[in-house]
């Protein structure tokens, strides 16, 4: 854990469901309720921050910059959210978002056994999903 | 000296008061479409806007929506905050500057920027997707508001600038 680029995922169903919840080192405890809580949360938010809008056609919030964080979301057509929190200023959180969808598509929308709008309990999403931020940890390190 | 220069400038001018609640826009430049700012109990004491083609609301419900928006975020933030260990339940009234805060967010059609003073002034700039730190200008217009609004001896605390 020399460099924690990500610190947490999360995956909201359309109706703001947490589907998938995955902590990757922060700090202090945070229990089922309280993910849960916060990621309905997060999908009202984004829904009233499309309606404060002062120019039509918004999609809602990609990014929030706080003191200690980064939040970069990102929103599919069919409204599955994907968020991560990162540290300040951490790059390539776009593709890395777009990298994870495309792995939800191949490896959970396509399982035979999952159903959809339900938890994701997949393992080679799992398996895959490791891979990927081990990778993209590796890239920061050698940058 | 400067002390002096910012109280007589007051006195000079009194009535004139909403004459330098005019900069903070032009001061920004030509992005800044849309100015709150609110107080520790929600009352919106400035609104102003300059660039607004979408208005879904009336002006009190989207006031009472921007508050709304900006407590939520606040109890967010400091509950999802990685770095802090010590971190208290989701949903309590946090006090100004008590857990991490957030000061912007941005989605694809605008930018937000966000301040908020020990007094619970919350200040909310919004702006065009693709500008950049604006936390300089917001502590800019919190010495203005500090300079004319608070030392105006004709201000009563909490009620709308004018």
């Amino acid at each position: 854990m020399a460099l924690a680029a990500i610190y947490s995922l999360f995956i909201i169903n359309k109706s703001g469901g947490l589907i998938y919840y995955k902590d990757y080192g922060s700090a202090g405890r945070m229990d089922t309720n309280d993910s849960l809580r916060l990621a309905s949360l997060w999908h009202s938010m984004h829904a009233i921050s499309q309606q404060l809008s002062p120019i039509p056609g918004c999609t809602g919030i990609d990014l929030l910059q706080a003191h200690n964080f980064d939040l970069h979301c990102f929103q599919s057509l069919t409204g599955t959210k994907i968020f991560v929190v990162c540290e300040t200023g951490a790059q390539n959180m776009e593709t890395l978002l777009k990298v994870i969808y495309e792995l939800y598509t191949d490896f959970v929308l396509k399982n035979p056994f999952y159903e959809i709008e339900m938890p994701i309990r997949c393992e080679l999403f799992d398996l895959n999903l490791t891979q990927v931020i081990q990778k993209d940890r590796v890239a920061l390190l050698g940058r | 000296m400067q002390f002096f220069g910012g109280s007589s400038l007051t006195s000079v001018a009194p009535e004139a008061s909403p004459a330098p609640a005019a900069p903070p826009g032009t001061g920004t430049g030509a992005n800044a479409q849309v100015l709150y700012v609110f107080n520790r109990n929600g009352v919106c004491l400035l609104y102003r806007e300059w660039h607004r083609p979408l208005r879904t609301l009336d002006p009190t419900q989207d006031h009472k929506l921007m508050f709304g928006l900006l407590f939520s975020l606040r109890s967010f933030t400091a509950k999802i905050d990685p770095i802090t260990a010590e971190k208290g339940n989701l949903g309590v009234p946090l006090l100004p500057g008590q857990g991490c805060s957030f000061y912007s967010f941005k989605t694809n059609t605008y930018k937000l920027n966000f301040m908020e003073s020990p007094s619970g002034i919350k200040l909310i700039l919004i702006t065009h997707p693709r500008t950049g730190d604006q936390r300089d200008s917001l502590k800019h217009i919190y010495n203005l508001y500090v300079e004319y609004v608070v030392k105006n001896p004709l201000y009563t605390s909490g009620t709308p600038i004018k």
